[in-house]
């Protein structure tokens, strides 16, 4: 299944090439894929992954290794950030 | 002791200065800046003043940390009775102004009266002068800056003045300090204007000395500094991405105000963030964004320099915009932006350039050229009225009028009114979006719940910098809230008002909050000030400025109903997005914000919470 995966601030780095001028990945996962394991199948280093929204909705640390993503889903990370 | 104990009076009619000693009582109930020169106004000034006539006074101060080694301490705030809002009004700044008046050993200047001719206050640690302005007056904060620096024939003098913006009272001008840092809401700039005062120039070289406790204070400092270097928000992502790594952020929850507020998500949004600006641009490959920037004392350091493509249509006649200078912060490129649909970045980036240039805040500014697209876009303005064709995304439109109404010529002359005026003249105030008068930032309060009681609640009118409840419910700070539920938001609210209240008082910049609490922030003062300062008693000293703020806007005419958002928030759900469905829960956070708060129905602080409070 599609799903759009978008990495955003320092985390943009962990992004092909071609992806980083708009943050965002059409990605092709196996069903029942978590949020857990794709930040793995990018390395992406676990203290940077902080804000995790799925279809723009907040998934919480705890339960990330469990929130299977759904076809045409859109997931979104960042590192700490903050404005204001 | 961090304060100087001394304050300068001018009147302006009399084109008198005298030094007075600060009020220690009230210093010790109301600490600086923020709460002690409210203090001073609430007892100076009629609550029914005409913000722009004689009898309004307009004071400058800074916090017993202004100046120090406390980090971020160089801010200093401008407290008047706002002509945006008719509310009381406080506007917070940084740069390097604030401690410059610090080091020139005063910890205040009042300003009251009104100058028969232009003037400008030059300060000079004890030698004090109103000097003659009209050589300055019609120039722009850029030009008045480095005329008055030429003149003093010192580069180091700090200088803050209005632009165009404020001598024409556009009713949201702002004062603006070392040339892109701003006092900037509800029109503190137009009342500097009002009073034919067009600058203040500063050059101190007394220092800041009297730290009570000169070891503690080391250690308190170097204690909090390390927090802020070691947190991830302070110490990397603020000086990497600045306030607009938030665009997409919001965006992506469905939470960006945009088209006047007709939805929550701007399709451009990615074009215009903080990822944009690192980006080198197609045209002529450098990025927008030239190096990040601190104020005094800062070790955060989030200012953002930007440079735009000297090709770029808006300025490829216009040199004066070729250079570096003060970038786009999230609020601004989300007024400039996405509440008007313009995906740009260097237009953005323009437009706030002239936002500093003459002075004027963006977020108003911004917002209001939303009104008047949406205006535009149902006929009720056409362009001959306003002088060039406006849709929402027409980048064109947005810098021509803002070159109208820096320069005060055409429909810019209209646009100094401000949304809600502009609109009610128009016939629809509904599309005004704003509270008290004043517009509200870049959080939409169907998708942020607490932001729309902040919005409702706000003393100075719609403000996001009152408490930014943003920090629980989208960043997690200090702990996650889920933002579409009212539930525990006006504790939530409260308490950020409170602490906010605080912060806004001794000097140092809300941006530490990322990383700091009351407690961090506690032992800085008590090392600097006599008194005995601990969390308990900054938290009641918030508490007790938010009230004295409070009983000002009553006894100015507020009520009960001026705690409330614009119609479409509360009747038009929003369009996508996580809130999609969702109106603000208003109508249900604010009966028990005033319980919270110790208010009656009518919004006014029961007599048990002033004797509490000592007010």
């Amino acid at each position: 299944m599609k799903i759009t995966f978008k990495l955003f601030a320092s985390l943009q780095d962990y992004l092909p090439a071609e992806a980083k001028r708009t943050n965002a990945l059409s990605l092709e996962v196996a069903d029942a894929t978590t949020v857990a394991q794709i930040v793995e199948r990018f390395a992406l280093p676990q203290k940077l992954v902080h804000l995790v929204l799925i279809d723009g909705t907040f998934v919480p640390f705890a339960e990330r290794a469990g929130r299977t993503l759904r076809e045409g889903e859109t997931l979104a990370i960042w590192p700490p950030v903050a404005g204001g | 002791m961090g304060w100087t104990r001394k304050i300068l009076r001018v009147d302006l009619s009399k084109g008198t200065c005298k030094s007075e000693p600060l009020n220690m009582e009230w210093a010790q109930q109301y600490l600086g800046q923020r709460g002690l020169a409210t203090k001073y106004f609430v007892e100076e000034v009629d609550p029914k003043v005409d913000p722009l006539a004689p009898g309004n006074k307009l004071i400058m101060a800074t916090g017993p940390l202004t100046g120090t080694m406390a980090s971020t301490g160089g801010r200093y705030s401008v407290i008047t009775k706002g002509p945006l809002t008719g509310a009381i009004a406080c506007s917070n700044s940084g740069g390097y102004f604030g401690a410059e008046l610090k080091f020139a050993g005063w910890d205040m200047v009042i300003f009251e009266g009104k100058s028969p001719k232009p003037v400008y206050l030059s300060i000079q640690d004890d030698v004090v002068e109103l000097r003659d302005a009209s050589h300055l007056w019609g120039k722009t904060t850029w030009d008045t800056e480095e005329i008055i620096k030429s003149s003093h024939h010192d580069p180091q003098v700090r200088v803050a003045s209005i632009g165009r913006a404020g001598e024409n009272q556009v009713l949201y001008a702002c004062v603006v300090n070392d040339l892109h840092r701003a006092a900037g809401r509800s029109g503190v700039g137009a009342v500097m204007g009002s009073k034919n005062l067009k600058a203040v120039a500063i050059r101190g070289t007394v220092g800041v000395s009297g730290i009570r406790d000169f070891k503690a204070f080391m250690t308190a400092t170097t204690a909090a500094k390390k927090v802020l270097a070691d947190n991830a928000v302070t110490g990397q992502g603020l000086p990497k991405f600045g306030t607009q790594v938030l665009m997409n952020v919001i965006n992506e929850m469905g939470a960006l105000p945009t088209h006047n507020a007709k939805d929550v998500q701007f399709e451009g949004a990615r074009k215009i963030s903080g990822e944009a600006m690192h980006e080198k641009r197609l045209s002529d490959g450098k990025a927008n964004l030239i190096t990040n920037a601190a104020c005094f004392g800062c070790t955060i350091a989030c200012g953002r320099i930007s440079q735009v493509d000297k090709n770029h249509w808006s300025v490829v006649n216009s040199p004066k915009y070729w250079g570096a200078t003060g970038g786009l912060e999230y609020e601004a490129a989300w007024s400039l932006g996405a509440a008007d649909g313009v995906d740009d970045l260097d237009a953005l980036t323009v437009a706030n350039m002239i936002c500093n240039e003459d002075g004027f805040d963006p977020i108003t500014f911004g917002a209001t050229v939303g009104a008047v697209m949406e205006m535009y876009s149902m006929g009720v303005l056409t362009k001959e009225q306003i002088g060039i064709e406006s849709p929402f995304g027409s980048a064109q439109a947005l810098l021509e009028i803002a070159h109208m109404t820096a320069e005060g010529r055409g429909f810019g002359k209209e646009m100094a009114l401000g949304s809600a005026r502009l609109t009610a003249k128009y016939g629809h105030p509904e599309l005004s979006m704003s509270v008290k008068g004043q517009e509200f930032p870049a959080y939409d309060p169907r998708g942020i719940q607490g932001m729309g009681l902040t919005y409702a609640t706000s003393n100075r009118g719609a403000c996001h910098l009152r408490s930014y409840t943003v920090a629980s419910e989208v960043l997690g700070i200090p702990v996650k809230t889920d933002p579409l539920v009212t539930e525990g938001k006006p504790a939530l609210v409260m308490a950020f008002q409170d602490a906010t209240a605080a912060f806004d008082s001794s000097g140092t910049c809300i941006f530490t909050t990322f990383a700091w609490s009351l407690g961090d922030l506690a032992p800085q003062i008590d090392a600097a000030c006599d008194g005995g300062w601990s969390v308990e008693r900054l938290a009641e000293l918030g508490e007790r400025i938010w009230n004295m703020e409070r009983l000002f806007n009553n006894a100015a005419g507020f009520t009960a109903k001026d705690d409330d958002l614009p119609a479409r928030l509360k009747t038009e759900p929003a369009k996508t997005g996580p809130a999609k469905g969702l109106v603000s829960g208003i109508d249900k956070m604010v009966p028990e914000y005033y319980q919270l708060r110790g208010w009656n129905k009518a919004g006014e602080p029961d007599k048990e919470t002033l004797a509490r409070l000592g007010l």
